[in-house]
């Protein structure tokens, strides 16, 4: 804080603050400037002031474990990463060509042409996931929308409709066409003359038909009305035969069939609704933008076999995986991220009730495949750009890149992202049988084009993943109760961190906001030592 | 006809919520399609739709000391005629509990076939074995998962 010199960039500036004022007021700095103004998320720790030479072992590189890495170093702290895999990023992942995909039983060569890629961990981020945000934008991560909702997709169910894929859009407005029918005729009848006043029926009567798209009778019927919601048998066009003839609406027991409230439900929970976001050219970007930071401080290939601490400090006992050489690395502290999975099975110096807390959390499973087409016929042929189109099959979903629209050229779907028996059923293919039957289910969508413009493919199983054996942690509410506060207590030298020590499991926010609880306690910790 | 239909589409909803109840692991978790398939009742076809996912196709599970899926095939633990039940009822470590997933004979029909294919115990276990253990509740034993 000594030289003067002057700042010549936004940049520079922010710089110079940083080192003169330290994290909390960099991050005012920028707030002032209209860089992080997204709260809620107070902002990063901005710890300071470490003991000189106090240390932190950092188990696991992922987010959790990268994001701890970066504060603490920040902070004063030395610290060390020990990751068992030849790369970081943990379940922060993108699949590109010439990329190799190892799974327990498969070796899979990615053969995606240049620029193509797929997300086979996290691939959106809420608007309300303010931690990934903030880093991203602190670290330079590039973000473009990611595009959640698309009501030109279809929905499909084996026993709805003899089979035949639906656009969402017809399916939800059938919907809500006949519940408000139906509750139309409840009020006319008298049926809920005990439950609404006389001036709220009239106002419900009137609401069911405006929302409901109802004729003057309270009947839902086909309407030219009723064509500018649920589209057309023929569209409106120009001269002569300009005017659009509406189609006929599904009948109710075939709504009901589809089920459409549960892809209704899915759309209304907190963390599917946009706006969403996703780094331009692939998820890893957020991990490469956090390993060029911490990168330094990693060591690659190191399998933790023990973990044990006294009263002066951690040790992990490890075994590199290269040269089978065993090893140990000792610090004053210690933010432990392995999955517990892993975690489990490794002989580890914690309290009776943190092992139990990790032993009662198993983790689901799921699995993704990415097909890549010779061209975008689902923009085509089908006008769908962006979203989902959710079936029942295995699968459970085929997803339209939202990215690079209108592109000539081969493009990437996302052909399966089910959990429950979907992910078990795929997991258990070989990988060629994965993408065989992905092609098959996903025909149900785009019978003429999925197969003949299939071009290469590539599947992940969360579950054949070495690493971490599994994709996310379950909780329930009883386990919730029974074990959480064990596993997440600071416990002597050692703390843990992840999404399985949040309450946003499966998600990116949940490992960067239980990092920085993590670290945070870690540090007063070590400040009050 | 119309009871034939009744019929299915009470049972596809009553396998539904129980495949909602497992599958959805959080509210807020990310996840994609709710893939709603018919789990075989045969304890083979089982095994192959729902345990070789992490067991491997030849039972002889994976991965290395510290992070491994143990093998079923050969596993002396599996004498035990209660073991295998109690942990696809409970779940045990990084496993999940399976009492949501498949119903009381398929559980039965694949923990059969995993005894008596991978391995030569002579004893079935009976759907009143599930019942049983259901009802005592025992805690879930330590394995011999390699560690």
């Amino acid at each position: 804080m000594t030289e003067p010199v002057l700042p010549t960039t936004r940049r520079d500036l922010l710089s110079l603050i940083g080192k003169v004022g330290g994290g909390a007021a960099l991050y005012q700095a920028m707030t002032v400037m209209g860089h992080a103004a997204e709260s809620q998320f107070t902002g990063p720790p901005g710890l300071s002031g470490a003991k000189p030479g106090a240390s932190v072992l950092v188990l696991g590189a992922g987010l959790a474990g990268m994001l701890a890495a970066y504060e603490l170093t920040r902070a004063g702290y030395k610290v060390q990463i020990l990751e068992t895999q030849g790369r970081a990023g943990g379940r922060n992942m993108t699949l590109r060509g010439g990329d190799v995909v190892t799974e327990l039983g498969s070796v899979q060569k990615v053969g995606f042409a240049k620029g193509n890629y797929i997300n086979p961990g996290p691939w959106r981020i809420p608007h309300h996931h303010r931690t990934v945000l903030h880093y991203c934008k602190e670290l330079g991560v590039e973000l473009e929308p990611y595009i959640q909702n698309n009501t030109n997709a279809f929905v499909h169910r084996k026993a709805a409709f003899g089979g035949k894929p639906q656009r969402y859009r017809d399916v939800v407005t059938d919907w809500k066409g006949h519940v408000s029918e139906l509750l139309g005729k409840a009020l006319n009848a008298g049926a809920l003359d005990q439950a609404v006043t006389k001036e709220d029926k009239a106002k419900l009567l009137e609401a069911m038909r405006s929302w409901g798209v109802l004729d003057k009778n309270m009947a839902y019927v086909k309407s030219e009305k009723l064509g500018e919601q649920r589209g057309w048998e023929r569209a409106p066009g120009g001269g002569v035969n300009g005017a659009p003839i509406p189609n006929d609406p599904f009948s109710l027991s075939d709504t009901l069939d589809s089920k459409i409230w549960e892809t209704l439900g899915f759309f209304a929970e907190y963390v599917m609704q946009p706006a969403m976001f996703q780094p331009k050219g692939g998820m890893d970007h957020i991990g490469k933008a956090f390993q060029a930071r911490v990168g330094k401080l990693i060591r690659f290939g190191t399998r933790v076999t023990k973990i044990a601490q006294d009263e002066r400090g951690v040790t992990a006992s490890w075994t590199d995986a290269k040269t089978g050489a065993a090893g140990e690395t000792r610090a004053d502290w210690m933010v432990c991220t392995i999955p517990a999975t892993v975690l489990g099975q490794i002989d580890i110096q914690v309290s009776e009730a943190k092992k139990a807390a990790i032993k009662a959390l198993p983790y689901g499973n799921s699995v993704k495949i990415g097909l890549e087409m010779k061209r975008r016929f689902w923009e085509t042929e089908d006008a769908i750009y962006g979203g989902s189109s959710f079936t029942d099959q295995a699968i459970g979903l085929v997803s339209y890149p939202g990215h690079g629209a209108f592109s000539d050229g081969p493009a990437v779907l996302l052909g399966a992202y089910p959990f429950g028996v979907g992910a078990y059923i795929l997991a258990g293919m070989t990988p060629e049988k994965r993408i065989q039957a992905a092609l098959e289910q996903g025909s149900v969508f785009h019978p003429k084009h999925y197969k003949s413009e299939f071009r290469s493919g590539v599947s992940l199983a969360w579950s054949r993943m070495p690493w971490i054996l599994g994709c996310c942690a379950t909780w329930t509410e009883e386990s919730r109760e029974a074990h959480y506060q064990d596993l997440v207590a600071m416990d002597g030298r050692i703390v843990l961190a992840g999404e399985h020590c949040s309450y946003y499991g499966c998600w990116q926010e949940g490992a960067l906001l239980s990092s920085l609880d993590a670290i945070t306690r870690l540090h007063q910790r070590a400040s009050a030592a | 006809m119309p009871g034939y239909r009744l019929t299915s589409l009470f049972a596809g909803a009553l396998a539904l919520a129980a495949a909602i109840a497992f599958a959805a692991p959080g509210r807020a978790q990310d996840r994609g399609g709710a893939s709603d398939i018919a789990v075989a009742d045969e304890g083979r076809e089982i095994y192959e739709q729902i345990c070789q996912s992490c067991h491997m196709a030849d039972a002889r599970g994976g991965g290395v000391p510290g992070a491994m899926f143990p093998a079923l095939a050969g596993n002396p633990r599996l004498a035990d005629h209660d073991y295998a039940s109690i942990v696809v009822l409970k779940g045990r470590g990084g496993m999940p509990w399976f009492s949501g997933m498949l119903t009381r004979p398929q559980i039965a029909a694949v923990i059969n076939y995993v005894r008596g294919h991978f391995n030569a115990y002579p004893d079935a276990v009976t759907e009143a074995d599930l019942d049983r253990i259901t009802t005592a509740n025992p805690p879930v034993p330590d394995c011999n998962c390699g560690h």
